[in-house]
């Protein structure tokens, strides 16, 4: 009897060591995500295949604004909170493994093309800041200084391209910067002025070819072909909204999750309910969508066929489908209060939408449009997928 | 009162004194009908909600949750300190041209602009 007792208790014994030394079990990233809670500090970390969170990180200081991006090996998502807080947040276990403070108020950053470096773009003390991706470490710090006195500009539209470069546009000093990070701590920065009255944020071209600053002064867009810098930045766009009183813009559209399909560019229009559609060849408008409001983030699904559109305040509850085919909205989905972000799963059969004051994300099939899932969270804003980490421009 | 509109939609640092004069004397007649003190029951409870969610969620989006800042400017209390109060609610509700600011008089009354700015300048509710 005492020997069948202990018998069962090396058993237990051997099991639990067994299952010990297993550790936790082995998974991917490649279908994971992270939602932002802007109100609370904290993000949830997701799994768009189950559609459920997996784990909640807190501390992450104030996320009013926050955007993220990727290692390369989607496992790390480094946080760019607006209190100039960059955390670098390990998605496998749930937890902040190193964090920053390194700027008063910052508004988002960019991955070097080798996923070694990571910039944060600020707007107080004006600047961009490059990072050590591995170690948080400040490599090289490039103030947004501008005019003849030492002003700093707020810096926007932070974009990653070939050969180790970053560029962004200087709001109040209506300039482009291009950085050549090849050297981390020497930069070398080439500068095109008078590229347009106040960019308010840029894009690079899913071949990180041409980089589009989109005005905020003026109607336009200041285009500029890395493959050719020499040629300098030029105006495309211009006058879109000749001779029409702009409409108030209650919250400045983004470029960032820019929407290419095909061979156009879908663009919001400032001061207009409307998309702008740009062919790529000619960089001329070929046509414009009329839509329920200011657009705020135009996104083309991966494969293209649709293009989905949020709102500024007050149209903000609305989200309007356009059919790239049709040239028009084939869909107004009404997902709940103030709709800030909509990400697509990887190859696109979804759509997870944020709806900020409902404190909900809503998850759409793109076919059928059917609700397919909703998951809670407090005043949710950005959703960033890993498929992210191997993108140009995320 | 149409003269007083032409002049304040180019509102500018020199002009801004002259007009904030011409506010006051226009609100004065408000606060005699209706006391600061009532504002605040002037504007319901589950309104005043929807303010501070306005404020710290929708104007955040240019100045900051906390207020702080962003492509706008600070909204706190030091911030603001010399910047007459008739003039802070003129800029919410008129917007400034040539900025980002826009008009939010669609969506407020000279009340409710006037609730906020008393709000901003003595530090906002958090509204958590």
């Amino acid at each position: 009897m005492v020997a069948k007792k202990l018998q069962a208790v090396w058993l237990a014994l051997a099991l639990f060591t067994v299952s010990g030394c297993a550790g936790p079990a082995l998974r991917g990233t490649g279908d994971l995500g992270v939602i932002i809670e802007r109100a609370t500090g904290s993000v949830q970390i997701v799994d768009s295949s189950k559609r459920v969170a997996i784990a909640s990180v807190q501390g992450l200081g104030d996320l009013s604004h926050a955007s993220l991006v990727y290692s390369r090996d989607g496992r790390y998502a480094y946080v760019f909170g607006r209190d100039g807080g960059l955390s670098k947040v390990d998605l496998l276990r749930g937890v902040i493994e190193r964090r920053v403070m390194q700027a008063g108020n910052s508004i988002g950053g960019a991955i070097s093309q080798d996923g070694t470096l990571v910039a944060a773009q600020n707007y107080v003390p004006g600047g961009v800041k490059v990072f050590s991706a591995d170690t948080l470490e400040l490599l090289a710090d490039v103030p947004s200084t501008f005019g003849d006195a030492e002003q700093r500009s707020k810096v926007v539209g932070l974009a990653d391209a070939p050969g180790n470069r970053f560029v962004w546009s200087l709001f109040d000093a209506g300039e482009i910067w291009v950085g050549d990070f090849s050297e981390p701590t020497k930069p070398r920065i080439e500068k095109f002025k008078n590229i347009g009255s106040q960019p308010y944020d840029g894009l690079i071209t899913p071949n990180g070819r041409f980089y589009l600053a989109g005005l905020f002064g003026e109607d336009g867009m200041a285009l500029l072909d890395l493959w050719h810098p020499e040629r300098g930045a030029r105006r495309i766009l211009n006058g879109y909204g000749k001779g029409q009183e702009k409409l108030p813009v209650y919250k400045m559209p983004h470029l960032r999750g820019w929407a290419v399909a095909g061979r156009y560019a879908y663009v919001p229009a400032i001061g207009r309910h409307e998309v702008l559609v740009l062919d790529m060849e000619s960089w001329l408008e070929v046509a414009r969508v009329k839509v329920a409001g200011q657009p705020v983030f135009v996104i083309a699904r991966p494969d293209g066929r649709q293009v989905w559109v949020n709102f500024a305040f007050p149209d903000n509850a609305n989200v309007d489908v356009i059919d790239v085919e049709q040239g028009s909205v084939v869909k107004q989905l009404t997902p709940g209060k103030a709709v800030l972000h909509m990400e697509f799963t990887p190859r696109g059969e979804s759509v997870w939408v944020s709806a900020r004051d409902d404190n909900r994300v809503v998850v759409y099939d793109t076919q059928s449009f059917a609700q397919r899932g909703v998951l809670s969270a407090e005043s949710p804003s950005g959703i960033f997928f890993t498929t992210r980490a191997a993108r140009i421009g995320f | 009162m149409s003269a007083k509109l032409s002049v304040t939609q180019q509102f500018n640092p020199g002009v801004r004194m002259g007009v904030a004069a011409l506010g006051c004397l226009c609100s004065f007649a408000v606060f005699a009908a209706e006391p600061a003190a009532e504002f605040t029951t002037a504007i319901g409870a589950e309104r005043r909600m929807e303010l501070v969610t306005l404020v710290r969620q929708d104007c955040g989006s240019c100045h900051g949750l906390t207020l702080n800042g962003g492509l706008g400017p600070a909204l706190l209390p030091d911030a603001l300190q010399d910047k007459p109060a008739e003039y802070l609610k003129f800029v919410i509700l008129r917007g400034r041209p040539g900025t980002a600011m826009p008009p939010w008089q669609r969506f407020l009354t000279d009340a409710e602009a006037q609730w906020i700015v008393s709000n901003l300048q003595k530090g906002f509710p958090s509204g958590r």
